[in-house]
């Protein structure tokens, strides 16, 4: 066989395997969704079936109720409106404090920026175990020792952050172009002010969009968190939802706060961050 | 002045001086920022009353639910209503001594507990004497109107607590002792888990390790209806004091949810990506009634979603899997739309001019390209999804989140709690781990989630 025939077979072959693998794979996954659903359905307290008839119950009834409060309902808005700013203020504090923590470890992280070599290796294990640690697990312990208080969503939040964050950094540092740093330490420029001219122009607008969609990820994790009792919005949406019939309006009320800050904050989010990468800043 | 505005070409001198102004305002504004977030967390300082806090914070409580979590404590109680004594692991019925342990010392109207380094109890009647080095001899009577406590001279030490109804004392972490007017209760704490793999009135509680293998591999059955093998694992998986079995299932149910609830996401979002595409789906209506969609699912957030499935559903894996499906439907149907109109399209011509049918085209054109970008965005939602199934649990849709949560309100046995913690940083671990993995094979190093 010519050479050319050989490779056509092999290739021929190798697409071969590869349908098999897909077929595989998708045969694999579908039957898993199935058995799931199925396991998932008889593991539930209510049906399926049952529950999809009751699907659109509930926002029916809080729709209902807030309409019926009329000229009451934007007064509630006016009501929670500190919890919803509680919420963002735990949010926006964790951002802030898990990205300076972020900051350092993706640092210490990033084999390109000789900080200490002995240390990369390290702060991508201590980042790798922040980032997979379950916030819930935390916030339950601190609101334990603390109190109720929002500073316990805060910590937990902070510490996901600077795990999650500092992996996205140093991925950031690890990808920026060495060209500038080079050409400064030609002039003799120290590690700081290489890192100041030559690093961190580079970088900044892309953490920064990071940051950004992480702020977003975070309004989110602690209105979450207030739910099992660190304060905000989530406390409130928990005690109306506990005092069940007659408190729809106050629980619509919460989630449209909930549901509009999120959509301005990603909204915003997204074209500031289209702004920062591709504008070029 | 500035140069260009006279038509001047910029002298060096000039340039120089544009370029240290520029460099001056971007450190002035890098200066600004800082500010305004430390005036910013200073303001949190006080919305979140941390002075407060800290003031209130119980670290006592870090602490013994610390050696809590580690240890475990044997109850020697006096019933005072029928004098019955009990001595039990944790309280518990299930774990009581049938025999005392070396420790109590059991004659016809006396118990005396030996509680180590010198500190000891002894119970008579309604009358409990706790010897206490360095401080002296306690004793309490519980009398019908009250408890009467003698105390040796001096200060009454803060580790105790003496009131008419209620007495309660401990000189160390491991020792304590109560007395109310129904019970006199003496603990000793003990380093360990107990009865971690054995319920404590089981007979394998007395076979070491070794015993239990060659119990596992002898013919002679302990119970004449099942194996040995069989019998040593049904006593561990229904133990009940760990409930290693309940725990299980219920962090399979927690795998469930996030399983089943990225997969339908990524499933459910391909297709509705395609018609959010500016390059697919000319028809502009489309594009905006499938975005507004995938905003309107991302925007009610998990919580919302899990709030209202719990109301329709009830309980269990399904609620949280359904959540977590709709929420992400709306996030990777974004994110998998954005990354259908930056697809490189000579590719697709490349394929089309040979003459390839619609389905063709998207076969070899279009699947090649975005495959990656799918597969590992739905590896990194599956990882974060696993944690987000435990924080969803605790809401109330089960799992081991839920779980998680009633064991710390009951905060009983913080050793159980310390127990599905680990088992629960396991499956996270375990998954971040695995989908990382994953994501760097099945994408031979080339990181597109960056």
């Amino acid at each position: 066989m010519t050479p050319v025939a050989d490779l056509a077979a092999d290739i021929a072959r190798d697409e071969k395997r590869r349908q098999l693998y897909s077929l595989t794979l998708i045969v694999i996954l579908g039957a898993v969704v199935f058995a799931g659903y199925g396991q998932a359905n008889d593991m539930n307290s209510g049906g399926f079936l049952q529950g999809l008839a009751k699907f659109f119950e509930y926002p029916g009834e809080i729709v209902i109720e807030a309409w019926q409060s009329g000229a009451e309902f934007p007064g509630l808005l006016v009501r929670f409106l500190p919890a919803l700013i509680e919420t963002l203020n735990i949010a926006a504090v964790a951002t802030i404090l898990g990205g300076i923590g972020a900051m350092v470890f993706a640092f210490l992280g990033s084999s390109n920026l000789g900080v200490w070599a002995p240390a990369v290796p390290m702060a991508r294990r201590v980042m790798d175990l922040m980032r997979a640690f379950p916030e819930l697990i935390i916030a339950l312990f601190l609101i334990f020792v603390l109190g109720t208080s929002p500073v316990p969503a805060m910590i937990a939040v902070a510490f996901h952050t600077s795990g999650a964050l500092g992996k996205q950094f140093s991925e950031v540092n690890e990808n920026l172009d060495r060209k500038a740093i080079e050409g400064l330490q030609a002039c003799g420029a120290n590690w700081l002010q290489r890192m100041k001219f030559a690093v961190l122009p580079q970088v900044l607008p892309n953490y920064l969009s990071y940051f950004m969609l992480r702020f977003e990820i975070n309004v989110r994790a602690s209105a979450i968190l207030g739910f099992v009792g660190a304060g905000g919005i989530g406390t409130e949406l928990r005690r109306t939802i506990g005092w069940g019939q007659g408190s729809g309006d106050e629980t619509a009320a919460l989630f449209v706060l909930l549901i509009l800050s999120i959509f301005v904050i990603d909204q915003a989010s997204s074209f500031l961050r289209k702004r920062l990468t591709e504008g070029g800043a | 002045m500035n140069v260009t505005a006279l038509g001047l070409e910029p002298g060096p001198h000039a340039r120089r001086q544009a370029v240290i102004a520029s460099v001056r305002r971007r450190t002035n504004l890098g200066f600004a920022i800082l500010a305004a977030a430390l005036a910013y967390l200073a303001y949190a300082w006080v919305a979140f009353d941390m002075t407060g806090l800290i003031s209130r914070a119980q670290p006592d409580r870090a602490i013994l639910l610390a050696i809590d979590s580690v240890a475990h404590k044997v109850h020697v109680s006096k019933s005072l209503r029928n004098d019955r004594v009990t001595i039990a692991v944790e309280g518990e019925r299930t774990a009581t001594y049938d025999e005392p342990p070396d420790w109590v010392s059991r004659s016809d109207d006396a118990i005396r507990v030996d509680l180590g380094d010198g500190y000891g109890a002894e119970i008579v009647g309604r009358t409990v004497h706790f010897t206490v080095p360095g401080y002296g001899d306690i004793t309490v009577r519980a009398e019908t109107a009250g408890i009467v406590t003698t105390l040796p001279d001096g200060p009454v030490p803060d580790w105790l607590n003496a009131t008419k109804a209620k007495f309660d004392a401990r000189p160390s972490l491991g020792r304590r002792v109560q007395v109310s007017r129904a019970r006199i209760e003496v603990h000793r704490f003990f380093m360990g888990w107990e009865n971690f793999f054995f319920p404590f009135n089981s007979e394998l509680q007395a076979y070491s390790f070794g015993d239990i293998l060659s119990l596992i591999g002898s013919a002679e059955r302990l119970k004449p209806e099942m194996s040995n093998g069989a019998y040593v694992f049904d006593t561990f998986w229904r133990n009940p004091d760990w409930q290693h079995g309940n725990v299980f299932v219920a962090l399979l149910e927690t795998l469930l949810m996030a399983v089943l609830g990225t997969i339908t996401a990524a499933f459910v979002g391909l297709p509705l990506a395609v018609l959010a595409a500016r390059n697919f789906t000319p028809s502009g209506i489309v594009r905006f009634v499938v975005r507004r969609l995938f905003d309107f699912l991302r925007g009610i957030d998990m919580l919302i979603w899990s709030l209202i499935f719990i109301r329709a559903f009830g309980l269990g894996p399904l609620t949280g899997a359904l959540a977590i499906a709709f929420t992400d439907t709306g996030s990777l149907g974004k994110l998998f739309s954005e990354a259908l109109e930056n697809i490189d399209g000579k590719q697709v011509e490349g394929v089309k001019s040979t003459g390839a049918r619609r389905i063709q085209t998207y076969r070899f054109g279009v699947i090649p390209q975005i495959l990656p970008i799918f597969v590992s965005q739905g590896l990194y939602y599956l990882e974060s999804n696993t944690r987000s199934a435990t924080v969803i649990g605790a809401l109330g849709a089960g799992g081991i989140g839920l779980m998680l949560v009633e064991t710390m309100r009951t905060s009983r046995d913080w050793e159980n709690t310390l127990y599905i913690i680990i088992l629960t940083v396991i499956l996270v671990v375990m998954m971040d781990s695995l989908s990382g993995w994953l994501r760097r094979r099945l994408i031979h190093g080339r990181d597109v989630n960056a």
